[in-house]
């Protein structure tokens, strides 16, 4: 199980804080792929962390690990 | 407030607190820079501003910049407080505080970390309109990490 937060626009989207994918394994790649077909959402624009740190695409998400989809950040 | 010297609070932002983070006797600068909610872009009036964060990873990316800074001015002692929830016009979203030995390296030192918090770190604000709100950043999607993450060195400009 692989536990995905997401934020601000895609919170609201998606309808809730949380989701959650059954992979014990997967690339970043793969999972944004495999979000992007399941929510109907664009994929091109969202950064990925896997456990607070930004994630290569070619990265593995393993099961346990807290991903975070990132949409393109606005503070300051 | 917690004494971190890099803080995601949805408490108003004290100027005098983080300042004073970075008070020490080597010091013969402290720059700040408060980022404030600004009423009218394009012409358009805002009326509240929302920011949401990803806090714990937004505070460790805030040390990261404190990092980097330090790497390229090792003489900087720097502090970030950046407020989340709902913040009326003119209310403070940010302060930076940093102080070196000499004042241009405070300044250059503060430029980079606002330019940096804009690139790497999870905050997000959504913008009240009288007609309407927008989480900005995303809609135009304009952007595009192909790496699926910003790049480790990015220019100012």
């Amino acid at each position: 199980m692989i536990n995905i937060k997401v934020f601000a626009h895609l919170r609201e989207k998606l309808g809730g804080e949380q989701l959650t994918v059954d992979h014990t394994e997967i690339t970043v790649k793969e999972l944004l792929q495999e979000l992007a077909e399941k929510y109907s959402i664009k994929t091109d624009s969202i950064m990925v962390a896997i456990n607070e740190e930004y994630a290569d695409s070619e990265d593995l998400v393993q099961s346990g690990d807290t991903v975070a989809l990132i949409p393109p950040v606005s503070g300051g | 407030m917690k004494n971190s010297m890099f803080i995601i609070t949805s408490e108003p932002v004290s100027i005098e607190e983080v300042t004073q983070k970075v008070v020490r006797r080597e010091a013969g600068a402290i720059v700040n820079f408060i980022g404030t909610v600004r009423e009218f872009t394009k012409g358009k009036r805002t009326l509240s501003l929302q920011y949401e964060a990803y806090p714990s990873m937004a505070e460790k990316q805030l040390a990261k910049i404190g990092e980097e800074i330090n790497e390229k001015w090792p003489d900087a002692i720097t502090a970030i407080t950046h407020r989340t929830g709902k913040l009326d016009i003119s209310d403070i979203a940010v302060v930076i505080a940093v102080s070196t030995p000499h004042r241009k390296d405070a300044y250059a030192a503060n430029e980079y970390a606002i330019e940096r918090i804009k690139q790497i770190v999870p905050i997000w604000k959504k913008e009240q309109w009288e007609d309407g709100e927008e989480w900005i950043g995303d809609q135009l999607e304009n952007k595009s990490y192909p790496k699926g993450k910003p790049e480790e060195v990015e220019n100012n400009d």
